[in-house]
């Protein structure tokens, strides 16, 4: 691709660089035409098809779309889970290649290790990168700033659903992620604690300075969450729309504003004959 | 091949008993009158040895000490049942109750059908006093003979278990190790170990060597294929999570492929040991000249039937006892686990 020359020479992250930085530390992701396809039984199955997205540092972004369009391909390509079949994913101006601790995901079940506690499945990045023995205050201080710190020596069977989902948000957000990679991370969780979290969600980001990057199928909860909607079509997806929401934090869940938004994006979706 | 799934095993009685699922809070536990009854149907038993006349043909020498010991038992369980009154920590008694009633019945039947009135035939069925006789008098071949079983057993299933588990974790984690060691455990696990016998003592020097190679074998199979399953069936998000987190290959091998299939590794342990105490037996039958499997052979020989008894008794006991060992190994290792089976 031609575009890459724009971007300066990869340079490898300063390991030390994450380590106690604290806020702002958000990283400018951008998707150059990526498509991207599966084997199915030899036949390719086209999944992705040219994504042209960028996310600014500290920015919200959140991606909808009718579920099976492939969103969740397109987290695990930003993740570097998977590389994608054409194009190039590039954060703060680097090649993404593989996965790395500074991308973090945050998967629709909690994948807690189930024969770890709570703490330790926190301990799980550091302890995975061997700075374990430095990040002991740390993993202490997330699991407070989560509310877990009465649980840390709980296992994962032991938790209810909400709290599983902030010990998974806690074992990502320990590892200090420029990117917070959010796969449905509420999809699970009953409507009360839904609304609950999503509120902790957004401070969390707040404070933490954060680029996030949400995949969901609730039009609402992306409306209340992220600054910037991006609206994807059927499989294989396509960007169909992006609709900024300008509305400052908090949001309120009751704003016209928001109903005029959620609107459109059902218009976009293509589901607004019920409105 | 159809390799036995997680839940077959979990759920299959294991070799030789049943499991019995206790209840955590046991409600329905009997009465203190239930705990009087066993004591006296041990005294019973007592009496029945004691003052009832053996059939004339035969006579045992510890006749006397066998209904005093089992006088002093049912004491115990009458003081303990009464203590449990006050005594919290003794409740446990109430429970085996009804237990110890039948075998305070059993042992009272067993002594008249033998001893008292031979019912059944006289050196084929001893009276429970024969079977204490020999646990006293010839208890120090019984103890070589469980520690020559214990030591010849525990070599090989540390060794089978030690290769099952590395080659079952190289089979699940990389293709190029299945590609080779999958059709050579395919073609030669499901192959009773008994089968190499013959072989087995001919090309080892020892027979010793050679039993401590079968049951090696009739562990590594089990051991391997269960090892394999559960490192095959972690769930592939626990990779990705470890990915992203940083985790090299080894990190996701030692750390979470291992650890995710042990509850699948202990099933294997289980199956292994069962099938160990098979070979044992057999090899010390066959070939090794020691051990209890050589005993019942040996007493079988010489019409010595109450060592025989005696020899089965105390296997039973011994591979029980292993078995509770391994349970309990899991349970402290695995306490992160919900429904467990158990034992």
């Amino acid at each position: 691709m031609v575009i890459a020359q724009s971007h300066p020479v990869a340079s490898p992250r300063d390991p030390a660089a994450g380590a106690g930085a604290g806020a702002g530390a958000g990283t400018r992701l951008e998707a150059v035409d990526v498509s991207h396809r599966f084997d199915l039984h030899g036949e390719p199955l086209p999944v992705l098809e040219h994504i042209d997205l960028t996310v600014e540092p500290g920015e919200f972004v959140a991606l909808l779309g009718p579920s099976g369009c492939g969103k969740s391909t397109l987290l695990r390509l930003v993740a570097g889970l998977d590389l994608p079949t054409e194009g190039e994913l590039w954060v703060d101006g680097r090649r993404i290649e593989g996965p790395d601790p500074s991308r973090v995901v945050v998967f629709q079940d909690p994948t807690l290790y189930p024969w770890r506690t709570v703490w330790r499945n926190a301990a799980l990045g550091p302890e995975a990168q061997g700075i374990l023995r430095q990040q002991r205050g740390r993993i202490e201080d997330v699991l407070r700033l989560v509310g877990l710190s009465t649980f840390a020596k709980a296992y994962p069977h032991q938790l209810s659903g909400g709290m599983a989902q902030r010990a998974a948000l806690a074992r990502a957000l320990v590892n200090e992620p420029s990117l917070l990679i959010l796969d449905e991370p509420l999809g699970k969780l009953d409507s009360l604690t839904r609304i609950t979290m999503q509120s902790e969600l957004v401070s969390l980001w707040q404070r933490s300075g954060f680029t996030a990057l949400l995949v969901t199928h609730d039009v609402e909860e992306a409306l209340y969450l992220a600054q910037r909607v991006v609206v994807l079509s059927d499989r294989p997806a396509r960007i169909k729309a992006e609709i900024v929401n300008e509305r400052p934090y908090p949001r309120r869940r009751g704003d016209p504003y928001l109903t005029e938004l959620r609107h459109r994006v059902l218009a976009e979706l293509g589901l607004d004959a019920t409105w | 091949m159809t390799n036995p799934t997680f839940e077959d095993v979990a759920v299959a009685p294991p070799r030789g008993a049943i499991p019995t699922v206790r209840s955590p809070v046991d409600r329905s536990a009997p009465s203190g009158l239930v705990g009087l009854l066993a004591a006296a149907t041990w005294l019973a038993a007592a009496g029945t040895i004691r003052y009832w006349p053996d059939v004339p043909e035969v006579s045992w020498d510890r006749t006397e000490e066998f209904a005093l010991l089992l006088a002093a038992g049912a004491s115990t369980i009458a003081v303990l049942t009464i203590a449990a009154q006050w005594l919290a920590p003794l409740r446990r008694v109430r429970s085996a109750a009804p237990w110890l009633v039948v075998i305070g019945l059993i042992f009272a039947v067993w002594e008249v059908a033998t001893a008292k009135t031979a019912v059944l035939p006289m050196p084929f069925f001893p009276p429970p006093q024969a079977i204490f006789e020999v646990l006293i008098d010839d208890h120090k071949r019984l103890l070589d003979c469980v520690l020559a079983s214990g030591k010849l057993l525990a070599g090989g299933y540390v060794i089978g278990a030690t290769l099952g588990f590395v080659a079952g974790v190289a089979i699940g984690w990389s293709v190029k190790a299945g590609y080779w060691i999958h059709p050579i455990l395919r073609f030669i696990g499901p192959l009773p170990a008994t089968a190499w016998l013959p072989l087995a003592f001919f090309v080892f020097p020892t027979s010793l060597s050679a039993s401590t190679f079968l049951i090696a074998l009739a562990t590594g199979f089990p051991v391997t294929v269960l090892t394999w399953s559960g490192v095959a069936g972690v769930n592939s998000t626990y990779y990705d999570v470890g990915r992203t987190l940083g985790a090299s290959s080894r990190f996701l091998v030692f750390k979470v492929a291992i650890p995710a299939a042990m509850p699948y590794v202990f099933v294997g342990l289980f199956m292994g040991l069962g099938n160990s105490f098979a070979v044992l037996v057999v090899a010390e039958m066959l070939g090794v000249k020691s051990g209890l499997g050589w005993y019942l052979q040996w007493s079988q020989g010489w019409a010595a039937y109450a060592n025989m008894y005696t020899a089965l008794f105390i296997m039973a006991l011994v591979c029980s006892g292993l078995i509770t060992l391994l349970f309990r190994v899991r349970d402290s290792l695995l306490s992160w686990q919900k429904g467990l089976v158990k034992w």
